[in-house]
This record gives structure tokens, C-alpha cells and sequence, in this order.
């Protein structure tokens, strides 16, 4: 075992603080919103989304965004309860790329 | 904004959005669609997250600076004085109010992932959730402290507190000198979310 | 039936455990194997440990506020500085 991606207090290696604040999108809004009202439903806890963040790789833990992040684990955790399925998921995307047109 | 509606008047991500925005977007209309959450259950966590902001901490603090029966009772119970000043703290488990002194500089970080009074303060800035706050912090807080513009003498304490379970922790900042007259909306125009967070003081009193 | 007594009183110095096992553990790497006291008895709360995998959370754990001094954890740093830190009991071991 060795400690988790997201355990992060005191390791090396951090530079300045950015002070920016970027506005949100309405995406980030949207994961937001839906992340609290699953909570309010009780369909998922809060550590079991925590959960999910410290189960993704590493790599993409770091590279991600804070609310991609958020995204990949109510998407995972939504899939692991069996709420959702990857592949219906992919089919909605599926879509939308058909009616917005493809890049 | 890179969304278009459609017939339900529903925001459909275009091409240009990242893989995980474009999938909020499938996830939310298959939720709706299977009766998970609602659109209702949406907007009613759009509209209790915007109306929620530094403000209310801001109003807390002026206060307390001014009443001293009030900061006792919003030490001694944090959410209950929020209930008194009309600010609806009930989704703190536990509400935790760290007083700034002359001697003692308090700071919150949540280092395991990004912890925060939302229910008081709103969202945390992006530089709380960052990578760099939550390494620095609890290593090397004077450093951080300074790059927000506050250096502190070594016999002031600084209490960095990692925020890892249920409490939510804000800062009681130290009232500005110079500060007497003034009332407690133009108090509360001097105390930032950074000063509640603890990075800063809050601002000094306007000069005349 | 009354639940336990919190094992801990402020004041009391504690160390705590170093795990290293699976699992959604909210004690930070950086204060393992790390000797501290209780700052404060917050009560018991759900184990998030347990929660994190759709279990109940039971049995409670009471939580710490835990205090170290930032010059035990890091070595260098000002001598009246301190860190604080969240702990629930099944981390924690009496100290000498």
C-alpha cells in the first residue's frame, strides 16, 4: 500500500498559490447541483464519492479538473450502484453529438 | 456558454466541452428521464448555492465584533447564531468557530480533498481546492500567509487546522484597530472570505 | 444501552496509529505514526471508512481534535506553531 493521490498535505514539490478564480461554467454548475441533489436524496454519500476520487488513477486525479473530477465519481458511483450504465451513458453522448453536429 | 437548448428547454452541451462536461450532461437528462432526481430537485440546489456567500460569514463576524453577548453565543454555538441572523447553517453537522487573537492566528485547509462551510460561506475560491494550498498549508502556513499579504511576528501562534471529518471550521477574525466608529455593515465590508479562511486579516479600517 | 465513553480526555497525550491498509481512511499520511493530545471530544459520528462503501456507518467512533506541534511533524518550523487535526478514536493509542 502507499498513500493515497489524494493525501496530499506536506509533500514536496508545491509552488505559489494561483489566487485566480475562474467563473463557472454551467457544466460545473450542473455537477455541482446534481452531486448535492443525489445527496439530498439520499442515493449517495458523500465519502462513497470521495471514494470514487481516490480509486481513480492517478494520473487523471491530477490532470483532471476539480469538477471533471466530481463528474467521473458520480459517474462511477451512480454505475456501481447500478442506477446508470456506462453504455447508456455513452449512447445519450451518442446524441447529442447527432443533433449538435460533430467536431 | 457553449450549450444549446432543446424542445424541453434542457442546455445540451456542444462538441467544444471536455469529455466529463459533455457527460453531466447525458448523466443529468437520464437521471430526470428514470425518475432519479428531478429538474425541480436541480434548480433547487442551483438557487440554495447562490444564495449562499462570504456575505453571511461576514455579517456573523461584523457582529460578533460589535455585541459581545453575541460572540459568545456564536463561539459557544455557531449554528444556532446563524439561526438568529436568518442564515441556515442546518447542513453543518457540526459548526466549529475559531477565534483570532493577538497571539493566536488560526487557518483551515482540507488537505484530503476540499472540506468547506459551504452552507455559510458558499463555494470555496479555487486556490482552496488547489493542489499547492492543500500540500503548503499545513507544512509551511506562514509562507502561505505571506504570499496573501500577512507576515506575522514568531510570537504569534498559528493554528493550521486539516479539516478531515464532518466539524466545519471558520475564522473569527481579529478586529482591525481604528475600527470604532464604524457600523456593523461598514465592519462587514472589511471581512474577506480570505480572512475567514484565515490566509489573511481582514482589511484595515479606511483611512479618513 | 449507554454507548462507550470516549476513550480520551483534552489533555491526554495520544499517537496515532500508522495504517497503511485499503480503504477511504481520513487520517492523513503526514500525521501517522504521529504523537499529538486531544485538543477537544467532538462526540461520535458515523465511521466515514464504512459509509464510503454504502454501509451504515456503525458503530459511531468518536472524533478528536487532535494537536501537534508543527515542529514534531516537520522538523523546522516556529515552536509555538501548531497543527490540528480531525482523529477518530480507532486512530488513536495512548502516549507516554
Amino acid at each position: 500500500m502507499a498513500r493515497g493521490h489524494h493525501d496530499v498535505g506536506g509533500l514536496p514539490g508545491a509552488g505559489p498559490i494561483d489566487q485566480s478564480q475562474h467563473e463557472l461554467s454551467d457544466w460545473e454548475i450542473l455537477a455541482d447541483a446534481v452531486n448535492q441533489a443525489l445527496g439530498a436524496k439520499g442515493i449517495k454519500r458523500t465519502d462513497e464519492m470521495r471514494r470514487a476520487r481516490e480509486e481513480m488513477d492517478s494520473a487523471a486525479y491530477r490532470d483532471m479538473t476539480y469538477y471533471e473530477r466530481w463528474i467521473a465519481s458520480i459517474e462511477a458511483i451512480l454505475i456501481e450502484k447500478k442506477i446508470l450504465t456506462r453504455e447508456e451513458i455513452d449512447r445519450k453522448l451518442a446524441q447529442f453529438d447527432s443533433k449538435w453536429g460533430e467536431p | 456558454m457553449s450549450t444549446a437548448s432543446d424542445e424541453h428547454g434542457h442546455d445540451h452541451p456542444k462538441h467544444e466541452l471536455s469529455h466529463y462536461a459533455k457527460r453531466i450532461y447525458a448523466i443529468r437528462d437520464l437521471l430526470v428521464e428514470k425518475g432519479v432526481i428531478s429538474e425541480k430537485d436541480i434548480q433547487c440546489q442551483v438557487e440554495y448555492q447562490e444564495a449562499r456567500s462570504p456575505a453571511n460569514g461576514a455579517k456573523l463576524v461584523a457582529r460578533a465584533w460589535v455585541e459581545p453577548a453575541f460572540k459568545a453565543r456564536f463561539i459557544a454555538d455557531p449554528k444556532a447564531a446563524c439561526a438568529e441572523m436568518g442564515i441556515d447553517a442546518t447542513a453543518i453537522n457540526e459548526f466549529v468557530v475559531l477565534e483570532n487573537t493577538e497571539r493566536v492566528r488560526h487557518m483551515v485547509v482540507c488537505t484530503l480533498c476540499s472540506c468547506y462551510p459551504r452552507p455559510i460561506l458558499g463555494r470555496p475560491p479555487d486556490w482552496y481546492k488547489s493542489f499547492n494550498y492543500r500540500q503548503r498549508s499545513v507544512v509551511e502556513p506562514r509562507g502561505v500567509m505571506s504570499e496573501f499579504g500577512l507576515e506575522l511576528p514568531d510570537n504569534v501562534e498559528v493554528r493550521v487546522h486539516d479539516s478531515t471529518a464532518d466539524i466545519r471550521y471558520i475564522v473569527l477574525p481579529l478586529r482591525p484597530a481604528g475600527t470604532d466608529g464604524l457600523s456593523q455593515a461598514d465592519l462587514a465590508k472589511l471581512v474577506t472570505r480570505d480572512s475567514m479562511i484565515g490566509v489573511m486579516d481582514p482589511l484595515p479600517a479606511v483611512p479618513e | 444501552m449507554n454507548a462507550s465513553a470516549a476513550k480520551f480526555k483534552p489533555g491526554d497525550r495520544v499517537k496515532v496509529r500508522f495504517e497503511d491498509r485499503p480503504g477511504h481512511l481520513r487520517t492523513p499520511w503526514y500525521v501517522r505514526g504521529k504523537t499529538g493530545w486531544v485538543e477537544r471530544v467532538y462526540g461520535k459520528f458515523l465511521n466515514p471508512e464504512s459509509l464510503a462503501f454504502g454501509r451504515d456507518g456503525l458503530p459511531k467512533k468518536t472524533l478528536y481534535l487532535v494537536a501537534f506541534n508543527q515542529c514534531d511533524l516537520w522538523g523546522k518550523a516556529n515552536k509555538a506553531d501548531k497543527l490540528l487535526v480531525d482523529i477518530y478514536e480507532h486512530w488513536l493509542d495512548p502516549a507516554a
